[in-house]
């Protein structure tokens, strides 16, 4: 009896080097690589079985640049075939420098252009809520240079006033931003009413805890910091 | 009947009260009429404040949720303002929506340019897909509004406080004068005025609510019938519509003249909105002139 293994963490870097072409694929060079792992790993109830029912948690790529190691991430847990990656970006290929939500099954929503992720989760969190589907999770990653775009503290503002407990922003803070957030990232949400936990981007325990902890009545703002972008 | 404004909001709310499917988004712009809708359905109609971008977005991601997402402010800001969200968060992510805007080119006309939204037809034009329609009288919108609501299509309706006397209620374009010498298409509230300025001319005219998808065999037959001088009426920038004439009249020789909204200067006046319609030459007077002189009368 064979038994068939799934991919895991450790085969991430392998993954990524299928479309970098690096020899060895360093998984420190991607800043979304372990928050991405420990949600498809451990925090959202979204499968490549059951990512069409409504109830599913959701995942919203808005930081759709660099989207290596979400194809890796989908990989690992089976919503995308290996023999596809080293073809990324190939004109037959369905994985672009930015993802395509009508290309790529379980790829919630075409990102690219900065800014967006954060307001259409807020749009998804009120229909979960105005569909009673309270149980699914709403969870948009963007990065801290991402933050600039004026789009997301419309949305950080709404999502607190009405008390979304099912969203949740997970910030990748490779301290990016031009100009800088003085007082730190996790205050421009703390300030509105949301939850927030500000963990190393890197401690996958750390990560889950910060991601599944109770934050009733609030949503959850969970900022990741990584290794300053070189 | 009620003016287009009025009648929407009043439909939007009977809609909101009969279908749980159905959510409304607004940016403060009448917020207060739909403030008892609000109260018995506050998950279905939200108000973020004044945050366009993000009224497109949470309409977007109401859609993703499973929603049929109404969206309504003024047209300069759900459309000029949030644009690249329309583009994206509904085209690019294919969702569908329900875009409605009040105001029109000039509707408030003391208020200036900041409230005056010309190229909203022509920036939605440039998106792939969309319905849009500029009815010319409140039943009218309330029809089109009804007929937007089921499936997922994307929608922009587009309400003006200018209307004609009576409803058309038609699919494409509506032959409503038959004649030898040209044909004029009269989209929306311009129905009347062209119709006056028409008066004891030998052309066809023809009238649509819904421009886009563009009538385009219809034209075609319109003027296979006539002659192949075509005026174009449009309550919006001048020649939004010229594109699907050509398209539509591809191998016909033909000739056309794009009347609308001045693209050649900003108008910068006050007034009234028939002091706005002299000004771009779409009262009755000056389009009877301007179609006169196209087809040698």
């Amino acid at each position: 009896m064979t038994t068939v293994t799934e991919p895991g963490y450790a085969d991430l870097p392998r993954l990524i080097s299928l479309m970098t072409g690096d020899e060895k694929h360093s998984a420190a060079a991607e800043s979304t690589l372990d928050v991405l792992w420990v949600l498809y790993d451990r925090v959202l109830d979204v499968t490549p079985e059951n990512f069409r029912e409504p109830d599913r948690d959701r995942f919203l790529l808005s930081k759709g640049h660099g989207p290596m190691a979400y194809y890796a991430v989908l990989t690992a847990k089976g919503f995308l075939a290996e023999a596809e990656l080293p073809t990324w970006s190939d004109p037959v290929s369905r994985l672009g420098h930015h993802p395509d939500r009508r290309r790529i099954p379980g790829v919630e929503i075409s990102s690219g252009s900065l800014g967006h992720g954060l307001p259409i989760a807020l749009g998804t969190a009120l229909g979960l809520r105005a569909r009673g589907l309270t149980r699914a999770k709403v969870v948009t990653l963007v990065g801290d240079a991402e933050l600039d775009e004026g789009s997301n503290h419309e949305a950080i503002v709404v999502a607190a006033r009405d008390g979304l407990e099912n969203l949740t922003t997970v910030v990748i803070d490779n301290q990016s931003s031009t100009r800088g957030w003085p007082g730190g990232i996790a205050r421009r949400f703390a300030v509105e009413g949301w939850e927030t936990r500000t963990v190393s981007g890197r401690d996958h325990e750390a990560l889950y805890d910060a991601f599944t902890t109770a934050h009733p009545g609030r949503p959850l703002a969970v900022v990741a910091v990584v290794e300053p972008k070189g | 009947m009620l003016p287009m404004r009025e009648t929407f909001l009043a439909t939007t709310e009977r809609i909101i009260d009969a279908d749980p499917d159905v959510a409304v988004v607004l940016a403060d712009i009448s917020a207060a009429q739909l403030a008892g809708a609000a109260r018995r359905h506050p998950d279905r109609v939200i108000n973020v404040g004044i945050r366009e971008q993000l009224l497109v977005s949470t309409g977007a991601g109401l859609a993703l949720a499973g929603l049929r997402p109404i969206v309504h402010t003024f047209p300069s800001f759900l459309v000029e303002r949030a644009f690249e969200q329309i583009k994206l968060d509904f085209s690019h992510q294919e969702v569908g929506g329900v875009l409605v805007s009040w105001g029109a080119s000039y509707d408030m006309s003391t208020a200036g340019r900041t409230h005056q939204s010309p190229g909203d037809v022509a920036l939605i034009d440039s998106l792939p897909g969309w319905t849009v329609h500029v009815p010319g009288h409140p039943e009218e919108a309330r029809r089109l509004l009804l007929e937007s609501i089921p499936g997922d299509g994307r929608v922009y309706l587009r309400l003006s406080a200018q209307e004609n006397v009576s409803p058309h209620l038609g699919v494409g374009f509506t032959r409503l004068r038959s004649g030898s010498s040209g044909v004029v298409v009269a989209v929306g509230p311009v129905l009347d005025r062209v119709l006056r300025a028409t008066a004891g001319l030998d052309v066809t005219v023809l009238y649509a609510s819904t421009i886009r998808p563009f009538d385009g065999a219809g034209l075609r037959s319109a003027v296979l019938d006539a002659s192949a001088s075509v005026v174009l009426v449009e309550p919006y920038l001048a020649g939004t519509s010229a594109y699907w004439v050509t398209e539509a009249l591809s191998d016909v020789p033909h000739r056309l003249k794009a009347l609308g909204v001045r693209r050649d200067a900003e108008v910068r006046t006050y007034g009234g909105i028939a002091d706005h319609d002299l000004a771009h030459g779409l009262d009755a007077g000056s389009l009877g002139l301007s179609i006169r002189e196209f087809l040698g009368e």
